[in-house]
């Protein structure tokens, strides 16, 4: 195949990924905008395969077939409320596969036609060795995003003295021997280069708690574009640079929503996490302790649900961790059976993804057409009699809108404040992951049920149906 | 709608337009200094790499900001899928006669975007049939 129906393919290729992100406007579309991103891709490895003087094939089929029975294995049986942590682990390996091929383009420049070993271009060798960077950053990072979203890291913020200053340090470090690649193309300086942006990428995410996870996991994601972005610069290849930056701009933007759903900046979330000054955390619970709460039985609730015209359910990460989303679905589908108007309300940061609490309902059969986004939903509060707040807690503090000290002030909330009757399930009385007091529990018409959060709607669900 | 979405189109064509031309210009300025790797056109690749980069971070904005919140989680995972097309750049090293360590960064680089392509492309497969199927189970 010549060099130009090559290049004209992939053009082709980079249009159905546009497409297959144009898709997801609309659930009605979304479908086949995946389909486009599979045609996109099989067009680009085809095309790939038919030129640049491939001539064995064994490596090649070999790879695929492996990758692609694992990765379907894993995609197939991996269970919905376990997404974040798979989209971080993916993520990853978008991060590994680049340094692999910056390697390959390293070792072998001429079949990438980049130059010969020893002289390669030198603008290669930058976009190289950019590319190798964020690869690596991309891998490490998402290991940790991974770890902490699966718990094998702990969630809270890691953070010690001096941390920024260390992590200025190797990135300085990372800069200097990138100049020094360049002009030397020595090996040892490129395996110290990946070597240091792992630990960079390791020190990077570290320090930052579990519930900024929505943030990282889209910034890792825009990352992993950026990474590709720059693979395509070194084999001028403009496929690879289009894609790469689509999926960096894309996560870049879902960034900056979950920034904007928690009101602060990005640079705040990167560095550090929330309760790093020492005011909250423990002293904040011991006073929690002191302040009566009303708590009720699942038959409370359902005597308080079973009177009410209008429920707004409010669902958290909670949620998630207790895989309750078919057990709420099914109080859901009670509660409008006994003629009352269920509607879902979700905060933009509820979960650890963009989009989780959506992905969970949808798994659960919710309808579409009750899952609200908080702008839509908010006026709604004042209306509605009962409002079930499950495994949420930060989203919904009215302190964000009324006391200028609290660390979340500023933040947008669900307000559930206004609704006649607040039902919180919670597992313990313990502070958010603000580590800020929820005045909420505290008020007369909250009534807080304590316990497992798919055990207290199954329990109420029950109730419901002997009402 | 219909009409904030034409007059978006507008702004748009007219920056690409505005960035097709200045990118022009710099590549003249730059085509005639860089020796090493210009085309016979006389523009280097990295600028018209840069062009395309560019103009793909811009229609990338506009397309992203459409997508519905609600299927956020689906987005991560399909663009988490497509910008595993690094593999091409793997398969160049792994298919053909080359040293070996080149080879077998090849090869690795191919597995691990393979278990990206097919586990991305699968798992938003599986999250959109769900939002597919509450449609379906009540109406």
């Amino acid at each position: 195949m010549c060099a130009n129906s090559e290049a004209f393919l992939y053009l082709v290729a980079s249009i159905c990924f546009i497409m297959s992100l144009q898709g997801l406007s609309s659930a009605k579309t979304a479908k086949r905008g995946n389909l486009y991103g599979m045609v996109g891709m099989a067009i680009a490895i085809g095309t790939a395969l038919l030129g640049s003087g491939i001539n064995s094939y064994g490596y090649i089929i070999g790879g695929i077939v492996i990758g692609g029975v694992i990765g379907t294995f894993i995609a197939r049986t991996i269970q919905m409320t376990a997404l974040p942590q798979l989209v971080a682990a993916f993520h990853s390996l978008v991060g590994l596969a680049a340094v692999f091929v910056a390697y390959a383009a390293y070792q072998a420049p001429e079949a990438y036609k980049i130059g010969t070993i020893g002289s390669i271009y030198r603008s290669s060798l930058i976009e190289m060795v950019l590319g190798t960077i964020i690869g690596a950053i991309t891998f490490t990072g998402s290991i940790v995003a991974f770890g902490k979203l699966q718990g094998l890291i702990r969630g809270k913020p890691l953070s010690f003295a001096g941390q920024h200053l260390v992590n200025a340090a190797l990135g300085g470090a990372i800069f200097l021997m990138a100049a020094i690649f360049v002009f030397t193309e020595s090996h040892m300086i490129f395996w110290g280069i990946v070597a240091l942006s792992f630990v960079l990428g390791f020190m990077l995410i570290l320090p930052i708690g579990g519930a900024d996870m929505p943030v990282i996991v889209s910034m890792l994601n825009s990352y992993s574009g950026w990474a590709a972005a720059g693979i395509g610069f070194t084999l001028h290849n403009n496929l690879l640079i289009i894609t790469g930056a689509l999926v960096g701009s894309s996560g870049a933007i879902l960034s900056y929503i979950m920034c904007k759903g928690m009101n602060r900046s990005f640079f705040n979330v990167i560095l550090g996490g929330f309760g790093n000054d020492g005011t909250a955390g423990s002293s904040g619970q011991k006073a929690i302790e002191d302040r009566p709460v009303k708590s009720g039985s699942p038959e409370d609730a359902a005597f308080i649900m079973a009177q009410a015209q209008n429920v707004i359910i409010v669902p958290g990460y909670g949620m998630a961790v207790a895989q309750a989303q078919h057990a709420l679905k099914e109080m859901g589908d009670q509660l409008k059976k006994m003629g009352a108007t269920v509607k879902y309300a979700i905060h933009p940061v509820a979960g650890r993804m963009p989009g989780h609490m959506n992905v969970l309902l949808a798994e659960a059969n919710v309808p579409y057409e009750d899952v609200f986004e908080l702008e839509d939903i908010n006026n709604d509060f004042a209306n509605c009699d009962v409002a079930f707040v499950i495994g949420a807690n930060d989203v919904t503090n009215p302190a964000a809108k009324t006391d200028p000290t609290s660390a979340i002030y500023g933040m947008p909330i669900l307000e559930v404040e206004k609704a006649r009757t607040v039902l919180f399930v919670k597992r313990s009385m313990a502070s958010g992951y603000a580590g800020v007091d929820n005045e909420l529990f505290f008020r007369p018409n909250t009534m807080m049920l304590f316990g497992d959060a798919k055990k207290v709607s199954e329990e109420l669900s029950k109730a419901l149906h002997n009402a | 709608m219909n009409d904030i979405l034409k007059e978006r189109l507008k702004d748009l064509a007219e920056t690409l337009q505005e960035a097709g031309s200045k990118a022009a210009e710099i590549a003249n300025a730059i085509g005639q200094t860089n020796v090493e790797s210009s085309t016979i056109i006389g523009v280097s690749p990295f600028i018209m790499g840069l062009t395309a980069f560019v103009l793909a971070i811009f229609v990338g904005y506009y397309v992203v900001w459409k997508v519905t919140p609600a299927l956020h989680s689906p987005l991560m995972s399909v663009t988490n899928a497509i910008s595993s097309v690094i593999i091409i750049g793997a398969l160049i090293a792994a298919g053909q006669d080359l040293s070996g360590t080149a080879k077998i960064a090849g090869f690795i680089a191919i597995v691990l975007a393979s278990i990206n392509i097919f586990g991305g492309f699968v798992v938003t497969r599986r999250m959109l049939e769900m939002f597919d199927g509450k449609k379906k189970g009540n109406n």
